[in-house]
């Protein structure tokens, strides 16, 4: 054995670890996306709470780069769902929200955390199937009855389960049903976000409400189809919301207040518009800010 | 979509300067640990011995807990940051380190410690010279500790929230694209991470191995 003290190899493993450990102080610093061009805001990093419908539709992945470039601003998104998402504007852990259950908004609101709560756009919530159609809820006129249809024929229907506008809306018509379907062997809550719904709706061939947007995203690869929708209690509302910078000083607010601007201009509102036309077809959200709520159909 | 590039390279530096810091804290620790007599060491080991079951995304919720704006250190800024999932890979990896380095010393022979010390070695050499007999074992903590941060997913989500070109390594974003269904993406990426960390153990294996040939 060597007499060289220590060995060589055991060095070069050393000499690895430093590596490793030095070259995280170059790449951990956040890749910047704040473009030149604009000032550089004085904080620039901004917490966007919002849906999964918002990231799985892949609305997110326009709307907030080009936030970022025309404002300088660093959006750290996170997509948790609605109810997560006001729980984090609650704590003041979120600056501003992009939500989409009109109820439970009112709360907080209500409660004082939230200042500038404006439209932003809409779309429709649709229930999903196979195509076989157990339940026969595609000749439903109403959400309502499509409901009552899939309660009575017990056939498989996975909830969202996680405090989302998609489910507060789900679960807002089962009420209306006066049907409790939590704890029914054919009642799935998946806890999970809306594209990993989907799937698994689409894997147990059952049926589910989603919105439509996330459902043409990912259509092609799920074996549902749309069965009852166009229904007026479908309609699905997105605000945004800045959080209530009184009740929390650190929020940033000058921030959260940039970002509801942008969502709502003509730029914002244009790229929400358009989303989706090139890849699918079809425009995947009607831009609505500036708009009475009570005229949206 | 995302830079695969940045990705990996995020990966591989978030990890490793997480197995760096657990092996500054673990390695020392734990051979104090082997070392010393004292009443309470066989608690002291099982503690940390349950450490290495920590569940990741439980270290990472305890962290998250005190970084976002509600906790104590939420003035620190740092939850959605790199250096946030840094933090808490370092908590994960720091008892499997220091678990492993404990046992890798504590079955030296006893006789050698007593050896170095009759040969007139300081206490800096003896643990040195120590290091050198149990560096089979010693390297073995430093691979797993690697291995239980490389792969880890729950804590990165929580304190570093997935978000792209800041905070997303390959395991969360393989667990985006698995939501989104994009299968062929997500086994690309797990293919990725295996490639890594293979080439990282493969060196410190190397370097394990050296000794054999003696």
């Amino acid at each position: 054995m060597s007499s060289k003290f220590p060995p060589r190899r055991f060095r070069a493993a050393l000499c690895l670890v430093a590596s490793l450990a030095l070259s995280a102080c170059s790449t951990a610093t956040p890749a910047s996306t704040a473009a030149s061009t604009p000032p550089v805001p004085a904080t620039p990093a901004l917490i966007l709470a919002t849906t999964t419908s918002t990231q799985d539709s892949g609305l997110l992945d326009e709307l907030v780069p080009a936030f970022q470039k025309a404002t300088g601003y660093v959006v750290k998104t996170v997509a948790v769902g609605t109810g997560q998402a006001l729980t984090m504007g609650q704590q003041g852990n979120a600056d501003v929200l992009l939500v989409h259950a009109p109820s439970s908004e009112k709360t907080f609101m209500d409660g004082g955390f939230g200042v500038d709560r404006l439209l932003v756009a809409h779309n429709y919530f649709l229930i999903v199937g196979p195509s076989s159609d157990p339940a026969g809820i595609g000749s439903a006129k109403t959400a309502n009855e499509a409901f009552a249809k899939i309660a009575a024929a017990k056939a498989t229907f996975v909830s969202r389960g996680d405090g989302s506008g998609t489910e507060t809306k789900e679960l807002a018509i089962w009420k209306a049903n006066s049907i409790t379907p939590k704890g029914q062997a054919w009642y799935i809550q998946s806890g999970q976000g809306m594209g990993a719904t989907l799937q698994i709706a689409s894997e147990k061939q059952g049926y589910t409400i989603t919105d439509n947007a996330t459902f043409i995203a990912n259509g092609s690869k799920l074996q549902l189809t749309s069965l009852v929708q166009g229904d007026p209690s479908l309609l699905n509302i997105y605000h945004v919301i800045s959080v209530n910078p009184t009740k929390w000083p650190k929020v940033n607010s000058v921030g959260a207040k940039a970002f509801a601007d942008y969502v709502t201009s003509s730029t914002g509102q244009d790229l929400i518009g358009g989303f989706g036309k090139a890849k699918y077809g079809q425009a995947l959200f009607v831009a609505d800010a500036g708009k009475n709520e009570a005229d949206l159909k | 979509m995302d830079d695969l590039v940045q990705i990996t390279l995020l990966s591989l530096s978030v990890s490793g300067l997480a197995t760096a810091i657990s092996l500054l804290i673990g390695l020392p620790l734990g051979t104090m640990l082997a070392l010393s007599v004292f009443r309470t060491r066989g608690l002291v080991l099982s503690v940390v011995n349950t450490g290495m079951a920590l569940p990741p995304v439980v270290a990472g919720l305890v962290i998250a807990l005190m970084l976002w704006r509600s906790g104590p250190l939420g003035g620190l800024n740092l939850i959605y940051t790199p250096t946030a999932i840094v933090v808490a890979e370092a908590v994960i990896a720091t008892p499997v380190v220091l678990g492993l380095s404990a046992a890798g010393i504590g079955q030296l022979d006893p006789r050698l410690q007593v050896q170095l010390q009759g040969l007139g070695a300081s206490r800096y050499q003896t643990v040195w010279w120590l290091w050198r007999e149990a560096r089979l074992s010693l390297l073995a903590a430093l691979m797993a500790g690697f291995g239980s941060v490389i792969s880890e997913v729950g804590a990165a989500m929580m304190v570093g929230g997935n978000i792209s070109g800041q905070t997303r390594v390959l395991t969360t974003a393989i667990v985006l694209d698995v939501s989104r269904g994009d299968f062929g993406t997500a086994i690309e990426l797990g293919g990725i991470l295996l490639a890594l960390a293979f080439m990282v153990n493969g060196v410190l294996t190397w370097a394990q191995q050296s000794g054999r040939r003696g």
